[in-house]
């Protein structure tokens, strides 16, 4: 493995693109960008919360940075291995007992016809090489590590609530002691009390294990909870990016605003009008800014030309034709 | 207008009846709003459908009373409560796309319930259901009329759900987690759109959600279920500022809040017990800081903490002092 | 400590165990138990099988003992089902051939799912062979099972064994399709990327993952498999194609006494109700296990 001693940047994406075809063949082939051209590093110990509506592109990065699916161009280095492009799949095997992913429904994410212990130990079995006794022993640790009593072991998943499910779920992702867990909506599906618990679990492993997460999530405020910085992310591109003090109590980005002023805030009375319209058929982009139509300070140039992402202040990137020169 | 009186529902099972929504009594004049919050296994949904009667019969077993202007919803025949669904009481739900035909498109959809309630003719209900689009801010109702539902965003699709439903100018709207399968930008459109109508029309609105803030937002009055009890019911804005039930302030605290950095959150240790499986005692004290022993021992009554305030908590009625 | 006190606070929270819960099997089990066409199908196959399995005890042992005094014998207290044109104790022949039947629609609808499983899987894992394979399956569908049955029987030759291969190779396109539909829906499951995120390779997918969920519809389909089976087992018998004539299965009991259907009714009537009554149980059967096993029907919870 490459020295990564010059940067503590464990994630580096690079012009991150992905295609979908949805459909027809040869010239009249259509094809939906769902991620186009997103660069975003991770450090180590960080979490990069990505925020966006449905359609934004956020699952989409998520799964790319785990390999479940290959990225259509740009690049993506995880620990100094380049797992896009030629090459890409041996790199990817090599970080992959590093690289973990939690997903947002419990009860789809693990075999029900397996028992707890064998869903956990999973990564364990495939890597090999672990005696009985050994794996076991990992087993009731992880148990314990994630707040679940060790005779769950033996137990099969529909027993268990969607809180302890997801616990489940998180245990089986550290079962190799990862460095990267890629949380898609890793809390979306839970009661209020039961997510504030697992956020909670996720926050101290963290401190404890040194875990970089990236940090998906529709639910602005559970971002603010868990976040180092903040991807805030529109119609498959990043539209604001910045460290999470700033971004939530100065948001640059129209969208960002519209996205804060969204959430019910019931002490502050009077509210905002909510930004109009929705996400855009990702098919049919416009040619300009994709919030354009419906951003309430559009102005000529955002309809013909589409802004860049850049750095307004250090840490800070905006693509915005309002906070250029 | 709606008076709900003692409502307790069973379900039949495997093993026999369990108990879904325990003794619960709430009203809600004309022209108001409710909102019912409570995490999944609370009852709050169970309470919403128990009004429009909509559990399946045989497997459901409801006591109590629901009086809406002055009839008895549970005692009423089947066929007058049919007369009223939809026309005095409507419903929406969190799923739009489940609760849509595919195969008509959205006029004929809304046109349906003008034709069974209101006897109109098709052009009258098309024309009728072109107005009705454009009500809920759909833009270019005339065109979108022939649109099949899979056409359409889900936000445009619970636009439509909100459209049949105010069809008949209902007089109450049950609103089960409309915005919880929608993205934060539409949900705050379709909130938005829902406070209008209810200028517009002059309807009472239920709203339930698991989402407190959101309740507390849109209504007046708010009720708080646990475990298929009613545990707190104020005025929305007091469980809000000063929630007086200790299940009711672990669910503010445990909110994330958007406007502050906080480095560990409040988490409601446990979790709800299964509707089976309830303790003796006071369905939250094995979760509660301040329960007492007489806590586990028999069940807490609701009582009145302040005026128009109710909470189902002995330890907080004798130990705390109504703010004035 | 610090980090130590940080990581014990969650596992105070839920390590409160939920109530033991019985297993899943056992749950189908009782489902099961309680699904009344269920209980009537299984008690119907149940003693059909046991009769088969105790024949030799029951009768003489001998299906095909000849005796040309008792030729056409009506039913009596000796021969409770009659005898046929040779005196053989039809009774008896139906028990054997019950032995005969049972065991080639048994044979042929685990050949078939075995081979479904195989053709299914093949088809919902490898998408480019996907549109080949399922073109040729749908040919072979479009074809009359019987037909197909009768080409390769015609080309194997007269044995019970090929009689198996014909009906199994009738029945793979149906049970392919089931198996490729419910592999096509699991493999998009948050499970098996979760598999794939830990590093496992298609074996470990598909043996683990993907092939155990699949077994519900296939365990239903199979049952149905198995009466339509016994049934073709009949009509490949009656059209003279079935197990060769020695053998005393139901279709070739009921071939052989074509020729006497007026005068020795008996000698059609009993195997001929033998085989409506093994179908009927294993459809319902079959229907019981649809009704708790298939997940687009499950209604509970």
């Amino acid at each position: 493995m490459k020295d990564m001693t010059t940067d503590t940047a464990i994630i580096q994406v690079r012009n991150l693109t992905r295609d979908f075809d949805v459909g027809g063949k040869g010239r009249g082939k259509r094809v939906l960008r769902a991620v186009n051209d997103v660069s975003f590093d991770v450090a180590q110990g960080e979490t990069l919360g990505v925020v966006g509506e449905s359609g934004s592109g956020k699952s989409t990065i998520g799964r790319m940075l785990v390999g479940l699916l290959p990225a259509t161009s740009g690049r993506i280095d995880l620990f100094g291995e380049t797992i896009t492009g030629d090459g890409g799949r041996r790199a990817l095997s090599r970080v992959r007992h590093k690289l973990q992913f939690v997903f947002q429904d419990p009860h789809a994410a693990m075999n029900p016809r397996m028992r707890v212990s064998d869903v956990i130990a999973e990564p364990i079995d495939v890597r090999g090489g672990w005696s009985r006794k050994d794996r076991m022993d990992r087993v009731h640790e992880l148990l314990e590590t994630v707040g679940l009593a060790r005779q769950f072991a033996d137990r099969y998943p529909h027993e268990f609530s969607g809180g302890q499910r997801q616990r489940i779920v998180i245990a089986r992702a550290l079962a190799l002691d990862p460095s990267f867990v890629v949380c898609d909506e890793a809390v979306a599906a839970l009661d209020v009390s039961m997510q504030a618990q697992v956020i909670n679990l996720l926050m101290d492993l963290q401190d404890k294990m040194g875990l970089s997460y990236l940090f998906i999530a529709h639910d602005l405020a559970v971002v603010r909870a868990v976040s180092t910085r903040i991807a805030v992310l529109y119609a498959g591109e990043i539209v604001e990016i910045a460290p999470k003090r700033a971004l939530y109590e100065v948001p640059k980005h129209p969208y960002t605003k519209a996205l804060l002023e969204a959430i019910p805030r019931p002490e502050a009375g009077v509210r905002q009008p909510p930004i109009r319209g929705e996400v855009p058929s990702l098919l049919n982009r416009p040619p300009g800014c994709t919030l354009c139509p419906r951003c309430p300070r559009a102005f000529d140039r955002c309809r013909v030309e589409a802004p860049k992402l850049r750095e307004i202040e250090p840490g800070r990137s905006v693509a915005c034709h309002l906070y250029e020169d | 207008m709606l008076d709900v009186q003692n409502l307790s529902v069973d379900f039949r099972v495997d093993s026999g009846w369990i108990r879904s929504v325990s003794d619960v009594s709430f009203a809600l004049p004309a022209n108001s709003t409710l909102g019912i919050v409570g995490e999944s296994g609370s009852g709050k949904s169970v309470t919403a459908l128990s009004i429009l009667r909509l559990h399946a019969a045989r497997t459901t077993r409801m006591s109590g009373k629901i009086m809406f202007d002055g009839n008895d919803l549970l005692a009423m025949p089947e066929r007058r409560l049919r007369d009223l669904r939809g026309r005095d009481i409507a419903m929406i739900f969190q799923d739009p796309m489940h609760s849509l035909n595919p195969v008509l498109t959205i006029g004929d959809q809304i046109g349906e319930t003008l034709r069974i309630h209101q006897g109109l003719s098709a052009t009258e209900a098309r024309n009728r259901a072109v107005e009705l689009l454009d009500m809920v801010r759909i833009p270019d109702a005339k065109s979108r009329v022939t649109e099949f539902p899979h056409r359409l965003s889900g936000g445009m699709r619970q636009r439509v759900m909100i459209a049949m439903a105010i069809a008949c100018r209902p007089r109450l709207l049950i609103a089960d987690e409309p915005t919880t399968a929608l993205d934060v930008t539409v949900q705050a459109q379709i909130l938005e759109l829902l406070r209008e109508l209810r200028q517009e029309i002059g309807m009472s609105v239920i709203l339930i959600s698991h989402d407190l803030g959101l309740v507390a937002e849109f209504s007046e009055r708010v009720i708080v279920m646990y475990a298929g009890e009613l545990v707190e019911d104020a005025p929305a804005r007091t469980v809000f500022d000063t929630p007086q039930h200790p299940y009711s302030e672990g669910l503010l605290r445990a909110i994330p809040s958007p406007d502050e950095d906080v480095s560990r959150l409040y988490a409601i240790p446990g979790r709800i017990p299964d509707p089976g499986n309830r303790p003796p005692g006071c369905n939250f004290a094995p979760r509660c800081a301040l329960a007492e022993p007489a806590c586990h021992a028999a069940p807490p009554p609701l009582e009145a903490f302040a005026p128009g305030h109710f909470i189902r908590c002995p330890v907080r009625m004798k130990t705390t002092e109504p703010a004035e | 400590m610090t980090d130590q006190t940080a990581i014990q606070s969650p596992s105070t929270m839920t390590t409160t165990a939920p109530p033991p819960m019985p297993s899943r099997s056992r749950v189908l089990i009782r489902k099961l138990w309680r699904h009344r066409s269920f209980r009537l199908g299984a008690g119907i196959v149940l003693v059909i099988v046991v009769l088969a399995l105790l024949a030799p005890f029951i009768t003489d042992g001998s299906p095909n003992k000849m005796s040309l005094r008792d030729r056409f014998t009506p039913p009596s207290a000796e021969h409770p089902f009659g005898t046929d044109n040779f005196g053989r104790d039809i009774f008896t022949r139906v028990l054997y051939g019950a032995r005969i039947s049972l065991w080639i629609g048994f044979a042929s609808a685990m050949l078939a799912a075995a081979g479904g499983a195989i053709v299914g899987m093949a088809s919902a894992w490898f998408r480019r062979l996907d549109g080949i394979i399922m073109r040729i399956m749908d040919a072979l569908l479009a074809f009359p099972a019987i037909l197909l049955a009768i080409g390769i029987n015609a080309a194997l030759g007269p044995q019970v064994t090929s009689v198996i291969i014909a009906l199994a190779s009738a029945y793979v396109p149906r049970m392919a399709r089931i198996v490729r539909a419910a592999a096509l829906v699991i493999r998009e499951l948050d499970y098996v990327d979760a598999a794939r995120v830990s590093g496992a390779g298609a074996t470990r997918i598909i043996f683990r993952h993907i092939l155990p969920n699949c077994m519900a519809p296939l365990l239903v389909s199979v049952t149905f498999v198995f009466a339509y089976a016994i049934l073709a087992e009949a009509a490949l018998s009656f059209l003279g194609i079935g197990p060769p004539p020695p053998h005393p299965s139901w279709g070739n009991i009921i071939a052989e006494g074509r020729d006497y259907s007026v005068e020795a009714w008996w000698i059609m009537l009993f195997p001929g109700l033998a085989i409506s009554l093994a179908a009927l149980g294993t459809n319902l059967l079959g229907d019981g296990l649809r009704d708790v096993l298939d997940p687009r029907l499950k209604m509970e919870q």
